[in-house]
């Protein structure tokens, strides 16, 4: 790569395929007849694939590959492929290609390399057969995995009964091939798995050997309830080391250590290693093609404030390049890494992208019904269950079809592109599409429908895959009468569909951030940096949320220094408008197009909107427990910072100080964990240190969840003395005034050291409590005024916690920070980008699409009860005042077309267009008269 | 004008060297979840998206995987 920000020239070696991509179907056909084996990569090399082959079910493109151990790429042997292959896609004359791209930024998002426990020898892995990594037993457990989703072991290929996992397995090891840091996700898989293999094989006995449980991450601590209440499922809190292989069944002993009975060794049938997370196998050659500079631990080094940027400008990263990721922060991290490639590139947005152009549109409301019905494979997760055949033969049988075929994978392109080929030539006028849910895939159908120029409402599935052969994967019979079923209901659904429009509603392109805090105002500079007009609405007289009460960060950031920064460029902004002791007094519109009224300083303005961003932070819960309130020498952890900061000479001069982490959360009341308590603990203690290093700290801890590269400053503390005691929820530390050893006041906490197995006192002169993070009440006002959901602890609901982790169900409403959970800076400005970036989407276009799918009121029916309104999530429906009374009326544009009002209606006078009671009626008779 | 000053020759070289070049905003280096959702971003508020991969397919690490947690959703 060469140039700078802007200009880069990148030169690309492009590996041959030895396919030519454009021929393949992907039928498979040089697979079956392909004469070598060899491990399969993708399936971790568990089972055999062939020299050629599709590199995984779903693949994308969904065409073969040659890999080297071709007979004819080694030895001019063979070519039985080429013979094979209809469509001439075969070509072994195919050469590396040099590809010269020419780009304004780059996005650096090469992923993780799994740990290899193989290379230290430590856990048997590669020795004995039953020891596999987690990522092994992921491919073991799948559908589409070696035994076609049988977990078996390799030895006897019998399934196990008893398994163990070991977690940390590289990570938190300062050891040579070791990594120090905490990888993050390996808990919650782990627990994952357990739950999964107990789906597989309810009497299955499940063991994890655990050192702390780090379940920091939303809904992740009832995960974990929910894996711990499982019957058969064991969590032992040890250091293990792998014993030996019986040589008869090829178990494989573990030793760990038991409070009561010492050294214990047990057998298991499967033993499956946590493996953490390393950086991408090329990461230094990667680092120097692209001029960019590594952390110590191998990933990419970035800036703590603009958590995207490598330190090359124009390079940014994304995903776990950044250090150990879990998906929802890979997915919002890209969406932020695309929102600062947007303020880079602004001026030429637009320039190089084309709208795409469909075929007019073919009225066929009056022609008789033509339907053409496609049945896909799948793969083999339809067709090896389903007789698809047969079924194509069977959907010839019913009126009005005119059509049939099978095809391999609908959702290929190869395969759209037949679906609207034949529609054209056989005069299709509705589709029907036995795949799978229409969830995921009905967008592209409906696409693949305008490509055929007719009405993309003309198209019905059939999931004859979710809701058939997945789930009678043992009845293939009645799996594929199940499947004409289906068919023909869908059949009698697409007589009765009619064409609908969808309709462009402008956008407008300013924004409305909600919160001004570090997340609303990172936001609102992103999106105000690529020409929007921005609107800040802040409660408080100054900016800054919950910033304005720390002080630093474990990475050495300055944030008062920091906050100034942000503030002052917030106020210069032109295009940022700030409103400070504000209120919302009421919103209302829809994608594109909102309008809310905000009360600030006695002044009552409308702010015309396209996006709405809602920021409203959290706030440290006041402590009930331990004293707090009653005795000023117990402080919360934040209340202790803000000490640090002014060095007050009491607490600098304190002796001794006990943390108690977990207070207020992780219990009955709030079911969650605060993520940040932990290495705010670490680093209040780490910066007392530094200030009075004779000081005397413990802190009483559950877990310690000092996740990522935080463990580091755990190892840290501990190697300064400060000294970690763990405590059990159901036997709490206590807490009480006494009078210490030189006749002095001070605070005797009391708190049972499970490894001695004692009761302990520890006199302190100060108690600091890690307060939990609980959702601020701007949060629940704000989703109360914008009709969006909050999760049972109160923090917002996102409308796909992995896939779509800033957005809101309602269109155009965007997340971000500590409302959305608690967080560290870091990590909330890598949201407050995403959540820009996703508004970009947005508010870039001068239009946006709504549905058609949208309810509709017979005013004539309508007797304006009301019932609808009240029903409808979205306050799509009003009443409009007629001669005839009150009538209800949708707003087609807000209308979700979830259909709720439609059922509440006594009169039947609200329906919902593409769902009507015809359409659905016919589909029940179809079902029951076959 | 430009035929005056720039002789036919010299334009059909710039014009093929130009045609031999691919120009984008943006090149996204991996093709996991993370480089996926950057590419839908950017492509969908106005840049043109080069998306690089070396496996066959993308997909990356999370195609690997059955389900995903917290909601044990299948990942493809």
């Amino acid at each position: 790569m060469e140039g700078e920000a802007g200009d880069f020239q990148i030169t690309l070696i492009k590996k041959p395929k030895y396919i030519d991509e454009d021929q393949c179907t992907g039928c498979t056909a040089c697979v079956e007849y392909c004469p070598v084996k060899y491990p399969d990569p993708f399936n971790q090399e568990i089972s055999q694939n062939k020299a050629i082959h599709i590199y995984f079910a779903q693949a994308i493109p969904l065409v073969t590959y040659i890999d080297d151990s071709c007979l004819y790429l080694k030895e001019k042997k063979c070519g039985i492929c080429e013979g094979i292959c209809k469509n001439h896609a075969i070509d072994f004359n195919q050469r590396a290609e040099k590809i010269e791209v020419k780009v304004g930024a780059v996005i650096l998002a090469p992923g993780l390399e799994p740990y290899d426990p193989g290379l230290r020898h430590d856990y048997g892995y590669g020795q004995f057969a039953n020891v596999v990594t987690s990522l092994d037993y992921e491919r073991l457990m799948c559908a589409t995995g070696p035994y076609q989703g049988e977990i078996l072991r390799a030895s006897d290929r019998k399934h196990p009964h008893k398994i163990a996992w070991i977690q940390c397995v590289g990570s938190r090891q300062v050891i040579p091939g070791g990594n120090s840091y905490c990888s993050g996700v390996c808990c919650t898989y782990a627990q994952k798995q357990v739950i999964l293999t107990k789906e597989h094989d309810a009497e299955a006995e499940c063991t994890i050997f655990h050192n702390d449980i780090r379940s920091y991450n939303k809904d992740f601590e009832r995960f974990y309830q929910r894996t711990e209440s499982l019957p058969g499922v064991r969590f032992i809190r040890s250091y293990v080391s792998i014993g030996r292989e019986i040589p008869a069944s090829k178990n494989v002993t573990i030793r760990y250590s038991t409070p009561d009975d010492g050294v214990k060794e047990e057998e298991f049938g499967l033993v499956v290693l946590s493996v953490g997370l390393n950086p991408p196998a090329d990461y230094t050659a990667l680092a120097d093609k692209f001029g960019i500079e590594l952390n110590a631990h191998g990933f990419c080094q970035t800036n703590p404030v603009d958590p995207m940027e490598a330190t090359r400008p124009g390079i940014f990263v994304s995903g776990a390049f950044r250090g150990p990721t879990d998906i929802p922060e890979s997915v919002f991290s890209a969406s932020a890494a695309g929102s600062e490639c947007g303020e880079l590139l602004n001026y030429r947005r637009g320039k190089l992208t084309q709208a795409r152009i469909y075929p007019p549109e073919k009225d066929v409301a009056q022609e008789e019904p033509r339907i053409g019905v496609f049945v896909c494979h799948c793969g083999a997760n339809i067709g090896r269950i389903v007789d698809v055949p047969a079924t194509v033969e069977y959907a010839l049988s019913l009126p009005h079809v005119a059509y049939a075929q099978e095809q391999l994978f609908s959702c290929a392109t190869n395969s759209a592109k037949e679906i609207s080929d034949m529609t054209r030539e056989k005069g299709l006028n509705r589709v029907v599409i036995a795949a799978c849910s229409p969830r995921t895939l009905e967008p592209l159908f409906r696409d693949t429908l305008r490509e055929a120029g007719i009405n993309q409402y003309y198209l019905d599935m059939a999931n004859i895959r979710e809701h058939n052969s997945w789930v009678h994967s043992k009845e293939r019979e009645e799996s594929t009468r199940k499947a004409q079923d289906l068919i023909r209901m869908s059949v009698a659904r697409a007589r009765h569909l009619e064409p609908l429009q969808e309709f462009d509603l402008p956008v407008n392109k300013a924004g409305l951030v909600v919160g001004g805090g570090l997340a609303g105002m990172t936001a609102a500079l992103s999106l105000a940096n690529q020409g929007h007009e921005v609107y800040l609405v802040e409660k408080e007289s100054d900016l800054g949320g919950m910033a304005r009460r720390l002080h630093s960060t474990l990475e050495g950031l300055d944030v008062q220094q920091y906050l100034i920064d942000v503030v002052g460029k917030i106020y210069r902004h032109p295009l940022v408008h700030v409103y400070t002791e504000a209120a919302i007094l009421e919103t209302g519109g829809y994608v594109g197009n909102f309008a809310t009224k905000v009360k600030s300083r006695g002044r009552v303005m409308e702010i015309k909107h396209g996006a709405t961003l809602l920021a409203t932070g959290a706030e440290e819960y006041r402590p009930t427990e331990y004293l707090y309130g009653e005795d000023e020498r117990v402080v919360t952890n934040l209340e202790l910072e803000e000490q640090i900061a002014g060095r007050d000479e009491r607490l600098v001069g304190a002796r001794s100080l006990v943390m108690i982490q977990c207070v207020g959360c992780r219990n009955a009341e709030r079911n969650y964990c605060s993520r940040v308590c932990c290495s705010h603990s670490i680093k209040n203690a780490l910066n007392l240190k530094a200030l009075n290093p004779q000081m005397d700290i413990y802190i009483l801890f559950r877990d310690m969840r000092t996740y990522g590269y935080y463990e580091d400053y755990y190892r840290e503390a501990a190697g300064k003395e400060v000294r970690f005691i763990r405590y059990e929820p159901t036997d709490p530390p206590e807490v009480e005034p006494a009078v210490g050893e030189e006749g002095l006041g001070v605070l005797r906490v009391t708190v049972t050291d499970p490894i001695l197995g004692k009761r302990l006192e520890i006199d302190a002169d100060v108690v600091a409590l890690a307060a939990a993070v609980i959702p601020s009440a701007g949060s629940q006002e704000a989703a109360r005024l914008f009709k969006v959901n909050s999760n049972p602890d109160g923090f917002f609901k996102e409308a796909h916690v992995k896939l779509r982790p800033v957005d809101f169900v309602a269109d155009g409403i965007y997340l971000c920070g500590m409302a959305h959970y608690p967080k560290f800076i870091t990590e909330t400005l890598s949201q407050a980008y995403a959540a820009a970036g996703r508004a970009l989407t947005l508010l870039s276009h001068d239009t946006v699409v709504a549905s058609g799918s949208v309810c509709e009121v017979n005013e004539r029916k309508c007797i304006g009860c009301g019932a609808c309104i009240s029903a409808c999530s979205y306050g799509a429906i009003e009443f409009r005042e007629t001669r005839q009374g009150k009538k209800a009326v949708v707003n087609p544009v807000i209308c979700k077309g979830d259909g709720l009002c439609n059922a509440k209606c006594p009169t039947g006078a609200i329906s919902l267009k593409h769902h009507t009671d015809e359409e659905i009626l016919s589909q029940i008779d179809a079902a029951v008269q076959p | 004008m430009a035929n005056g000053q720039f002789p036919e020759a010299l334009i059909q070289q710039l014009s093929q060297k130009f045609r031999d070049h691919h120009f984008g905003d943006v090149m996204v280096v991996g093709g996991g979840v993370s480089g996926i959702q950057a590419s839908l971003d950017l492509a969908s508020s106005g840049f043109k998206v080069y998306l690089v991969d070396k496996a066959p397919s993308i997909g990356g690490h999370m195609a690997q995987l059955d389900k995903t947690f917290p909601t044990n959703e299948c990942s493809m």
